[in-house]
């Protein structure tokens, strides 16, 4: 037929081929899984996998055996595929037992997506926890925790400055109101610009102005810039999503989602995870550094000796170091010089002299205070920072689950002192600047930048995440069945050719949100469901139009190109207004919605290319150069 | 095969007066509605604790009831879910009365969850809690606010683009029927007392796009209808444009309607009240499009001056369509 051009048959094939490859994986359902990983240094190779083998072996848990997979491409651990979820379950247990504290075990989902799929790219969407089964928190952070903190601190930091600078004062303290920023209370005019002078030129974040002065008090008002807030407000939410993913890292769990949602609100979803306690106590659990003096690594010979006949010195505690650390254990004194809680910040960079990469280091008043009394008298000495981590331990004894609250450290940085200092300083000596930007995260990692609340909780059971895929794809498939009936009854040969429209609309629709990575979800696929049910409307326009054409007496020919050129007019005013609307579903922050609304954004653009375009091509195929007498329509 | 017959020439706009009159009363009564029995929001709205329990046996809602009034739990809403062997719990926690809570700080589900299996299982041992929720008052506000929200916007961005491709009028009478549509059927959930819940919220937003595209099929055809017509007496017009739009108006809302059905019938609990809300909206939204939006325009006083275009020097402007 002259009115459809033969390129865009191509383009027809092209997309219908490339629709159907891309949707194909969603075939493939995923197995249920146990993924072995390394906790500490412990080495992951052929030995952990015949000794998993052999576990598993003796339990007598059937696993699926070409499954059993040390993929280094995917990342540093194994993987074992199991039938189902009560195996993959007693075989986590049974490895927990076998393998110990040096492996950590995980649930997880093993992909059957055949390689050469895989190979171009295709994958399966992934399935959100209500199709999955797993945790979800939301936490709030309070962000006026974040000013109380800052606030605080200067306080301290303004105090010691005027002490510095020999400056009188009658008082500093922090405004009762929160935000208000510190009240300063001076004897003098005098003294007041000078400490006015001192603050401004020292702390560039504070807007320091005069205050009402009754008799001799001079008040001096100093406020937090309110970009500098927010910029805090932000960063403090930044570190408690690096907080929160370390310690969840250490939870084990594979593939955990931690996002921002909204302005101060993070989410964590924890697939496979069926005890929010367990989760929750790693999330809340209490990290924090402390900086001690050093007496020793592990090439001294007095810590060798101390590691081989366990006799520690009454002062000193041996930990040891990180994983893959050649110079651990360290020997470290009992004293603490400065703790987390007194640290503001610590960045990596390079040193501006060498070159070399370095972490700078903000301790606030009292803490700079101490370790200025230190350094002052042990320039030369060694400096150790110690991890500190708090976790609970779970251990299954006869079978019952035993909980043992577990307190470790772990010397992360051990260096030399170099001069005398307080408040700021730069630790050096590191091997890269990956190692540097991990002792900065670890660092400020160690404690959350603010307190945060758990406002949401969800758990649901892995038993309902099966059904609801049960029960989703049922409805799915027979409310695709109905439409495609009820379209072929009622619009005949066009209705069939709709249908077959309509089919390739699920086929894109499934491709384009695989190839996005959309997380499919209940919502979802209700999206869907209403996404089918609606895409026939342009069909259904498309033959209303062609009828009347024919009632007015076109030929069947010049009936299609006319109904086709009408409706269009009509599909596209329709849509755009649809589209709106979905828009604003996707914008909506929170997830069920927004997963809704993206899949019916992206049902409505595919709907109007397989309503239009495809059944066009159809169309033009059945009845191009033919001479026809009647349209079955 | 056809339903509808072609040359159907209902006299629509001559019931406008009724019609329109029905609307408003269904609109007024929506409000009052809404105002006195007010939406029976869900978890995600009201915040609390929201527990589901599944038995191996069916269960009345009324025994879930009193065994959890027995076992300390006081005014939790009990609702069967899905047939008669699921219900889902709703309650602040503070209404068990064996939990101390702990101000500034969020429950500890695990304790609830254990409270209400212990109640249910004195009566039932075949009871089971097969997933717990917690959500926070402040986070049911934030929803409500970004729902309006939502909705605010699709109705203006709608307006707007209304107003650029075709006119004032059209964005106007769209508009008001789209607030009818929407007040109608949240009227219909609070009648019937439906959990409202994001699923809900989100099918409500879905039914403005739905209804939007019904309506902006029949101005589509009044515009052309305007364009083409050489007498073109508006009344006329727009009650042409409703009959030969009809069949497609009411074919897709079957098509739309069948879907709907088959994710009632078998979509599982999670999204009954999806399915439901939307078959309300999609039956609200097919007789507004008949019987409200027409009338609107023809008072607003639409005529085939306003539809041509503005430059008449032009020729290739008059042709678009």
């Amino acid at each position: 037929m002259s009115d459809f051009p033969r390129w865009r048959y191509f383009l027809v094939a092209i997309v219908l081929v490339l629709g159907t490859l891309y949707a194909l994986p969603n075939l493939y359902p995923p197995k249920p899984a146990v993924q072995v990983s390394a906790s500490h240094s412990a080495p992951v190779d052929q030995a952990l996998q015949q000794k998993i083998a052999a576990t598993l072996q003796s339990a007598k848990i059937p696993f699926i055996d070409q499954s059993l997979k040390h993929d280094v491409s995917r990342g540093d651990y194994v993987l074992i595929g199991f039938a189902n979820g009560d195996l993959q379950k007693s075989a986590a247990d049974a490895l927990k037992q076998a393998l110990g504290d040096e492996y950590a075990e995980a649930f997880n989902l093993q992909s059957t997506v055949p390689a050469w799929l895989s190979a171009i790219g295709a994958r399966p969407m992934p399935l959100g926890l209500d199709l999955q089964g797993g945790v979800r928190f939301l936490m709030a952070v309070d962000q006026n925790d974040v000013v109380d903190k800052q606030e605080i601190r200067y306080t301290q930091d303004i105090t010691s400055l005027l002490k510095d600078k020999k400056i009188s004062f009658i008082s500093v303290a922090r405004n009762a109101t929160r935000g208000q920023g510190v009240n300063v209370v001076l004897g003098s005019a005098a003294d007041r610009s000078a400490a006015s002078d001192a603050i401004a030129t020292e702390y560039t974040d504070l807007s320091v102005s005069d205050g009402a002065n009754t008799g001799d008090r001079y008040v001096l008002n100093a406020v937090i810039k309110p970009n500098k807030l927010r910029d805090l407000a932000t960063s403090a939410i930044r570190q408690n999503l690096a907080t929160l993913s370390n310690r969840i890292n250490a939870l084990g769990v594979s593939e955990p989602v931690i996002q921002v949602q909204g302005e101060d609100h993070i989410s964590v979803e924890l697939a496979g995870v069926q005890d929010p306690a367990e989760a929750k106590k790693v999330i809340g659990a209490t990290a924090t550094l402390q900086y001690v003096a050093g007496i020793g690594d592990g090439r001294d010979p007095a810590v060798q000796d101390a590691v081989k006949t366990g006799n520690i010195p009454p002062d000193a505690h041996l930990y040891p170091g990180r994983e893959g650390d050649p110079r651990g254990p360290y020997l470290v004194s009992k004293s603490v010089i400065a703790s987390g809680d007194e640290l503001v910040d610590a960045s990596s960079g390079n040193d501006s002299q060498t070159g070399s990469p370095m972490v700078s280091v903000t301790l606030n008043s009292a803490g700079a205070a101490k370790m200025l009394d230190f350094t002052r008298d042990n320039v030369g000495k060694p400096m150790a920072v110690v991890y500190v981590e708090r976790t609970t331990d779970t251990k299954v004894v006869d079978g019952k689950e035993v909980r043992t609250p577990k307190t470790t450290y772990t010397v992360i940085n051990y260096a030399s002192i170099n001069g005398v200092f307080s408040n700021k300083f730069q630790t050096t000596g590191l091997g890269s600047n990956k190692e540097a930007s991990e002792l900065a995260l670890l660092l400020r990692g160690g404690s959350l930048a603010a307190q945060m609340d758990i406002v949401q909780e969800g758990v649901i059971g892995p038993s309902m995440g099966q059904d609801n895929i049960d029960k989703g794809l049922k409805a799915v498939l027979l409310g695709l069945g109905l439409v495609l009936l009820a379209a072929a009854i009622y619009y005949k040969l066009f209705g069939l050719v709709a249908d077959v429209a309509l089919f390739f609309n699920l086929v894109i629709l499934v491709a384009v949100m695989s190839m996005i990575g959309v997380t499919l979800t209940m919502p979802g696929i209700a999206g869907i469901v209403l996404t089918l049910g609606m895409a026939i409307d342009a069909n259904v326009l498309i033959c209303e139009r062609v009828r009347e054409e024919l009632r007015n007496g076109s030929t069947p020919l010049a009936a299609i190109r006319a109904g086709y050129e009408k409706a269009w007019a009509t599909i596209l005013d329709a849509n755009v207004t649809h589209l709106i609307a979905a828009l604003a579903l996707t914008t909506m922050g929170s997830g069920p919605i927004k997963g809704f609304g993206v899949t019916l954004l992206i049902g409505i653009l595919t709907s109007m290319f397989t309503s239009v375009t495809v059944t066009h091509a159809i169309t033009a195929l059945i009845h191009g150069g033919r001479k026809l007498k009647t349209l079955s329509v | 095969m056809e339903i509808f017959s072609h040359n159907s020439n209902v006299h629509f706009l001559g019931l406008r007066k009724i019609s329109v009159g029905i609307a408003i009363l269904l609109m007024v009564a929506s409000i009052a509605l809404l105002a006195t029995r007010s939406l029976n929001y869900g978890l995600d709205f009201t915040g609390g604790v929201s527990i589901d329990v599944g038995y191996d046996q069916p269960v009345s809602v009324e025994d879930v009831r009193s065994a959890l009034e027995k076992g300390g739990i006081e005014n939790a809403v009990v609702q069967s879910v899905g047939g008669t062997r699921q219900v889902s719990l709703r309650f602040q926690p503070k209404d068990d009365t064996h939990y101390a809570m702990q101000t500034g700080q969020s429950p500890n589900l695990d304790v609830i969850a254990a409270d209400v299996g212990k109640a249910l299982q004195a009566s039932r041992p075949d009871a089971k809690i097969a997933g717990r929720n917690y959500v926070g008052p402040q986070v049911g506000e934030q929803l409500r606010s970004d729902g309006v929200t939502a909705a605010i916007f699709v109705i203006i961005g709608i307006g707007i683009y209304l107003w650029i491709r075709f006119e004032r009028r059209f964005a106007i009478a769209a508009l008001a029927t789209e607030v009818h549509d929407v007040l109608v059927t949240l009227g219909v959930i609070s009648l019937v007392q439906r959990e409202f819940d994001l699923t809900v919220l989100a099918s409500v937003l879905a039914v403005i796009g739905y209804s939007i595209n019904d309506k902006v099929v029949v101005f589509d055809r009044i515009r052309e209808l305007f364009r083409s017509s050489r007498k073109a007496d508006p009344e006329e017009i727009l009650n042409r444009s409703i009959n030969s739009t009809l069949s497609r108006t009411i074919i897709t809302s079957l098509f739309t309607s069948i879907a709907m059905a088959a994710l009632f019938f078998f979509g599982g609990p999670s999204v009954h009240g999806f399915a439901v809300t939307m078959l309300i909206g999609i039956l609200v939204g097919t007789l507004s499009s008949i019987f409200v939006a027409s009338p609107l325009l023809l008072w607003l006083g639409v005529s085939k001056k306003d539809l041509m275009p503005v430059t008449k020097e032009n020729p290739e402007l008059a042709r678009r369509p």
